[in-house]
């Protein structure tokens, strides 16, 4: 590696990738990453709650309840997990990959501090009962101000973890603490970075004024113009995850099979798509507003999102493509699939990112991309279909990725080992499957109109009464069905990690222990050691399993998307 | 590797199967980017943009209006209003009903305005499947044409507090 030129009491080098780690940006990974975990915990026992109310035949909660508990769930889930989770990897992106020192340690204190208070303010309010408004808060709806001020605390610290970020990359590039260019890993993560800058500012937009107003300092703000903004934030924020699920799907694919990104340039150059074109995308949450108009709506939905579209299908191309290679160049040549079968399914990690990839793409992306076109959101909005897509793309995908960037964050960066390595090996499978049968029941359930964030699906006790069709309710189950398994998932992962992390078995000073046996580890390891050294030598490796596989994906996408369009010509007329 | 720094001039331009995907991926963004606009002249079903400001208080007050021109009966206590075919319809979102119920003539084209006096609702026609979102302050005119005959349920699909799950209302069709 690199000549050092930070002290040598300020890091370690690791035993498994002979990288440099510095001792306090390890801290605040750590850190973030034990935060992350904690409210995923609260995030699952709502989850579960929520799956089991959504049953039909269950309902479990009642009404009240159901709306706290969606809210709690919304709030911990899709911002203190993930984004937790995303500022301890860009602490260690920054630092471990670049080789350098992290630019701030006070910064990272004040940022956390911030972060972590503004959460469990905004978990004591929710649990209160102060903030029945979901995780949206659509005004006229009026949440207690300190629901607004612990989410905006958590954004400031939020932040201020990015300033501190490209701090670091900006004093990493000075020192020249490496030669080249940055890998691909950060490059990723520096992606991440950017757009949850843009994220962060839209989301003050729509919330500073809105906290104000709950104080009783200021008016409403217009709620047409508030869900333009507040979109701006949870839009972008999903792009945040996508961009930082795709660096993980990197770094997993190098780590677990050796492979090494085909062609920089394309990487790279679909990261960069990611930042130019999904500014503006936040229309596809808008589809059906009133105050917009239909250019608008058209334009911002195709322009910005299908090139952001091309570099996700870039991403699934690249990511299997690396692998095929590396696979290959070990000798697993049999046939167009035969390196696909010798892939390392034994370890979680590995399994748990190609899992995330099929999720996020056969199902994720493609009802994605579907439901988000103008037309077709007729049929779509605010049905059970749109969480049973985002649960493919924000759990499926991005949860499911970091669950198995965990399974190496613990032994490489806590440096404890996990017990029960047979449960490990089916937790990814357990969540994932548990995750596609519960999205598969939403998604179902929404094409016959069943409502989201509707506590009773049969409205009874209406004025004038309505219903759905026993296939719905059938759907209702396996929505249920689904989710206790992904909870069951779930709960596993927590009971590992956790278990690993506070009383696992130390692994200082030793290399990480393989999940694959010792012949494949050795030429795993042989292709990470070859790194650079050889550049360009295996671009010539051919990869028909994955073309077959991209095709397929192709052809999928294509059906269901006429399919949908074919569905829609039944509608009444309507313009 | 992607966790290591490429050195030297990595810039490659791509060839083989990763070109030609990229080529495929590139002109299926295309065929969806111009479906999009394609159906908005072509097809029958868009989604409406036709919007006005107005005043809760306002829109509740022409909803009255509307009710009392054209009420032809009444259900649970809930008018039923049949409008002029090719006319004005008003629909009032509010905690915890969609008002009144419509009375609509297959093929008939009907301009319904939909507002909230309250909080934002979401209004879906079942089991056609018809949504769009309702704001209070904004008057949303949906240009429909029912083309079959029935009562459809109207639901609300937007959480406005409590009651959300017993907001309901109906479209008659004959
Ligand atoms: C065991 C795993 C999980 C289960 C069983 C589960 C189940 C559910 C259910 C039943 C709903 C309510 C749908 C409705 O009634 O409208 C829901 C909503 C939601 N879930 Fe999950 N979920 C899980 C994990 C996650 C994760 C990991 C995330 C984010 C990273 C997430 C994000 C959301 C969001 C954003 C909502 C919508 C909240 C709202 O409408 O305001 N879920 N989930
Ligand atoms: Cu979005
Ligand atoms: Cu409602």
């Amino acid at each position: 590696m690199n000549t050092q030129t930070a002290a040598t009491t300020d890091y370690r080098v690791c035993n498994t990738t002979g990288l440099s780690v510095f001792y306090k940006a390890e801290f605040f990974t750590k850190a973030n990453a034990v935060l992350a975990v904690i409210f995923l915990l609260i995030g699952a026992v709502a989850a579960i709650l929520l799956a089991l109310t959504r049953w039909s035949n269950v309902m479990l909660l009642d009404d009240i309840w159901y709306y706290r508990m969606l809210t709690l769930h919304g709030v911990n889930m899709l911002v203190f997990w993930i984004i937790f989770l995303e500022m301890g990897i860009l602490y260690f992106a920054s630092t471990t990959l670049l080789n350098t020192k992290l630019f701030s340690k006070k910064l990272a204190h004040i940022s956390l501090g911030l972060m972590a208070v503004g959460a469990v303010v905004t978990n004591y309010i929710i649990l209160a009962g102060q903030a029945d408004v979901l995780l949206t808060s659509y005004p006229p709806l009026e949440a207690h101000p300190l629901f607004y001020l612990g989410i905006i605390l958590f954004a400031v610290g939020a932040l201020i973890v990015c300033y501190n970020f490209f701090a670091t990359l900006y004093i990493a590039k000075k020192n020249k603490t490496y030669e080249g260019s940055m890998p691909l890993v950060t490059f990723g993560a520096a992606t991440a970075a950017i757009i949850a800058v843009v994220a962060l500012i839209h989301g003050a937009i729509a919330l500073v004024p809105t906290f104000l107003w709950s104080m009783g300092w200021t008016e409403m703000m217009d709620p047409g113009i508030y869900r333009l903004f507040w979109w701006g934030l949870g839009h972008h924020s999903q792009q945040v995850n996508v961009a930082a699920m795709v660096a993980v799907w990197y770094f997993i694919a190098t780590m677990s099979t050796g492979a090494k990104p085909l062609n920089e340039a394309v990487c790279r150059g679909a990261f960069i798509l990611y930042i130019l074109f999904i500014n503006l995308a936040a229309a596809h949450h808008l589809l059906v507003d009133p105050g917009l108009s239909s250019e608008w709506k058209i334009w911002n939905t195709s322009y910005a999102m299908y090139l952001a579209v091309l570099a996700s299908m870039i991403h699934g191309y690249t990511v299997p493509a690396s692998m095929e290679v590396a696979m290959r160049r070990k000798g697993f040549n049999k046939g167009i699939f035969g390196w696909f079968a010798k892939l390392p399914w034994k370890d979680p990690g590995f399994s748990a990112v190609a899992l995330s990839a099929i999720i996020f793409g056969f199902i994720g992306g493609i009802t994605g991309v579907t439901l988000g076109t103008e037309q077709i959101n007729i049929m779509a909005h605010n049905t059970l279909r749109i969480p049973g897509h985002f649960h493919a793309t924000v759990v499926g995908g991005t949860t499911l990725a970091f669950m198995g960037l965990c399974y190496y964050l613990v032994p490489l960066i806590f440096q404890k080992d996990f017990y029960l390595k047979g449960l490990a090996r089916i937790q990814p499978w357990l969540f994932g499957g548990g995750i596609v049968i519960m999205s598969l029941g939403m998604s179902f359930a929404g094409t016959y109109g069943v409502p989201r964030r509707t506590y009773d699906s049969d409205f009874s006790g209406a004025t004038l009464e309505t219903g759905f069709d026993p296939v719905a309710h059938i759907m209702l189950g396996v929505l249920g069905i689904g989710g206790v398994i992904a909870f069951l998932g779930l709960l596993l992962f927590i009971v590992l990690v956790v278990a690993a992390v506070f009383f696992g078995p130390s692994l200082k000073g030793k290399k990480m222990p393989t999940w694959q046996s010792p012949q494949e580890q050795k030429m795993t390891d042989d292709l990470i050691s070859k790194g650079y050294e050889e550049e360009g030598k295996d671009y010539h490796v051919k990869t028909p399993g994955t073309v077959v596989l991209v095709i397929v994906f192709l052809l999928s996408f294509a059906i269901y998307y006429f399919a949908n369009w074919a569905a829609l010509a039944d509608l009444w007329h309507i313009r | 590797m992607s966790i290591f720094h490429p050195t030297g001039n990595w810039f490659r331009s791509p060839t083989g199967a990763e070109r030609m995907w990229i080529g495929m991926a590139l002109f299926w963004c295309l065929v969806m980017s111009i479906t999009m606009p394609w159906w908005h002249f072509q097809g029958k079903q868009n989604a409406p943009s036709e919007t006005y400001k107005v005043e809760p208080a306002d829109f509740i007050q022409r909803v009255s209006q509307f009710v009392e021109a054209h009420q032809v009966g009444e259900v649970n206590n809930v008018p039923i209003v049949e409008p002029p075919p090719g006319g004005d319809a008003y629909l009032l979102g509010q905690m915890w009903r969609w008002y009144p119920v419509l009375k609509l003539k297959k093929d008939q084209t009907y301009r319904i305005h939909v507002s909230s006096a309250d909080l934002q609702h979401g209004l879906s026609i079942l089991p056609q499947n018809i949504n769009i979102h309702v704001i209070p302050g904004y008057d949303y005119v949906m240009t429909i044409t029912p083309t079959t005959t029935g009562e459809f349920s109207l639901i609300c699909n937007e959480f406005c507090g409590i009651g959300h799950h017993m907001m309901t209302g109906r479209i008659i069709v004959e």
